[in-house]
């Protein structure tokens, strides 16, 4: 202890000569942020201008709050903003319960090869990419060769266009998403029963507790903390729900519910080159999403005493 | 006492049962994506293809071969992977060590200037206009380096070395006269096989899967990924060829290879994972307890 203090009480120079070396490792990535993370951020200020390319950041005209005013009077501010939170609440309140579920599941198989093989089983599907992840929905819901529509051909029911259809996006998009992550994310939960002391069931089942009392009163309790901060956190991150799975399931007929802002921002931005418009959405997205991250992490400390940031 | 253990049984029964419909619910699709890529395609649209392969056929991947672009795209994709990977763990696990070490002055604020990124960024269009002004639109560099330092990662690697290479042995390489960087690659990162595993992993399944940065980045279609070749040839024909008549020919035509390409698409990282699957609880629960 002794010896820390005066380390840390001798001469800054001394210190940043040792360590030099350090800096060397650093440098490249500190390098690597510069340029691509934090540069961009000058390019911001496009969001309070009328930007022309061929005038630049500097001589574009000042147009202030503009682009916002015309974002939330546009018609497509009462879509794109609730599509993005109803589908990012869904995503969150439905997928959560399943890792649970499933690592609970898992704790109490008593074959260690029968536990892997559900393990390896269930994580696969989190490593296929997105691409693949849409044409299998394609495929396994086309209208008139999908596998569900076979089925429901077969029960008498009428085929339908799945893929185009509005009122289905929100469904597959979010199921689909537990499909894939379900067993991914159950990996937390599996590694913290893990780690939930033996004794503590040792004498629950002396007590004769079943597992279902156990799983209550032992698994779950243990469970809390991970599941308030893994809560917490998704909710924080509600704002950026991802552009990759919703612009690939697009099409003109589900587009009602199935434009969302990253969506929009995208088409706004890049395909029609509307920079500073586009921008502006974006900005405005990024606020909510750091004000919600900020608030949910202040509650996060009150309740449970782990923050995020 | 009796009661109890019967009740404990009948848990254990349903347990099981609820372990085989998760394993049979993930395994499925992809079970059946492979046995329809062997299958007669008109067996497969027709429902007629459920258990097992049915009019075993070698066809949709003898198709596959005739079609140039996929073969490119699959090359691109080894290139990018095996660059990008690189480059990303060079960058993020040097970080995540050299602000692991508790004695480098002025961490915090560098470790807030690496956090930072997470909240706060420049976003699509500001991003693409300075990639644009540095000519890296359209180039190999840009796909490798996009992505380059990555927080999260960095978090969990800072967190792994924390707590995983203790100041001792440090000390211990110092008296021995071993410098900084000696001590970092002789000793430090061959001590954290796990974690640079886990990376791996996470980096190039990452590089292996994306398509979002090609299709911003990249115009030329000879340097496209695999998953843009995938996307356009097989998400783009799909619902225009459904929604018109003209189109049927068309996607027969498609249906017969699809599966094919999944399978090839897919493969590489599913035949992966399972061999770096011991080390993902380390990897997972480092970056969860201290986010």
């Amino acid at each position: 202890m002794k010896e820390k203090i005066i380390y840390s009480k001798r001469k800054l120079r001394v210190r940043l000569k040792q360590h030099w070396q350090l800096y060397l490792l650093l440098a490249p990535p500190m390098l690597y942020l510069l340029i691509f993370n934090y540069a961009p951020l000058y390019g911001l200020i496009i969001a309070f201008e009328d930007y022309k390319p061929y005038l630049g950041y500097l001589k574009s005209p000042f147009v202030g709050l503009q682009n916002f005013a015309r974002f939330f009077n546009s018609n497509k501010f009462g879509q794109v903003l609730p599509n993005t939170v109803i589908l990012a609440f869904y995503s969150l309140l439905a997928s959560f319960p399943f890792p649970i579920i499933l690592a609970l599941c898992l704790n109490y198989i008593p074959s260690t090869r029968f536990k892997k093989a559900v393990q390896n089983v269930t994580y696969a599907p989190h490593f296929i990419s997105t691409v693949v992840m849409v044409s299998m929905l394609n495929i396994f819901f086309a209208q008139s060769t999908g596998l569900v529509n076979n089925v429901r051909d077969a029960l008498g029911l009428d085929r339908l266009l799945f893929m185009g259809e509005a009122g289905a996006f929100r469904h597959l998009y979010v199921w689909s998403g537990i499909w894939q992550m379900c067993g991914w994310d159950s990996i937390i939960y599996f590694a913290s029963l893990a780690g939930v002391d033996e004794s503590l069931h040792e004498a629950a089942i002396v007590d004769g507790a079943t597992i279902t009392q156990r799983i209550r009163f032992i698994d779950l309790p243990s469970l809390k903390p991970t599941i308030v901060t893994l809560f917490i956190m998704n909710t924080g991150k509600i704002m950026s729900i991802g552009f990759e799975k919703a612009y690939l399931m697009q099409n003109s007929l589900n587009l009602e519910t199935s434009e969302i802002i990253a969506t929009y921002v995208y088409k706004i931005g890049l395909l029609n080159q509307q920079y500073s418009y586009s921008t502006a959405i974006n900005l405005f997205n990024s606020i909510v999403n750091l004000i919600l991250l900020l608030t949910v992490n202040v509650i996060s400390k009150k309740l449970s005493d782990t923050s995020i940031i | 006492m009796k009661r109890k253990c019967k009740e404990d049984k009948i848990f254990l029964i349903c347990n099981t049962f609820l372990a085989i419909l998760f394993l049979a619910v993930c395994l499925y699709p992809l079970y059946f994506i492979l046995i329809a890529s062997f299958s007669n395609p008109g067996m497969v649209s027709g429902g007629k293809v459920w258990l097992y392969p049915r009019g075993i056929t070698l066809a949709g991947y003898e198709m596959m071969f005739t079609k140039n672009e996929i073969w490119t795209g699959y090359g691109n994709t080894i290139l990018y992977t095996l660059v990008g990977t690189f480059i990303n763990l060079t960058l993020t696990v040097s970080a995540g060590y050299a602000l692991s070490r508790r004695t480098l002055p002025f961490r915090r604020g560098i470790n807030l200037y690496f956090l930072l990124p997470m909240f706060i960024n420049g976003g699509l269009v500001p991003t693409y206009l300075l990639m644009n002004a540095l000519h890296l639109v359209n180039t190999f560099t840009i796909i490798v380096l996009m992505g380059g330092v990555n927080v999260w990662n960095f978090v969990i690697c800072r967190t792994f070395f924390e707590n995983n290479i203790p100041e001792e042995i440090l000390d211990a390489a110092r008296i021995d006269g071993s410098s900084e960087l000696n001590f970092y690659f002789r000793i430090a990162l061959p001590l954290s096989k796990a974690i640079l595993a886990v990376m791996i992993l996470f980096f190039a399944v990452g590089h292996w899967n994306g398509y979002y940065n090609a299709m911003i980045y990249l115009r030329e279609e000879s340097r496209y990924p695999l998953q843009l070749v995938l996307r356009n040839l097989l998400l783009t024909t799909q619902l225009s060829a459904e929604t018109s008549d003209s189109g049927m020919a068309q996607l027969l035509n498609l249906q017969s290879m699809k599966y094919g390409v999944i399978v090839i698409a897919s493969a590489p990282v599913l035949i992966l994972y399972p061999f770096i699957q011991k080390y993902f609880v380390k990897g997972v629960m480092v970056g969860a307890i201290k986010g």
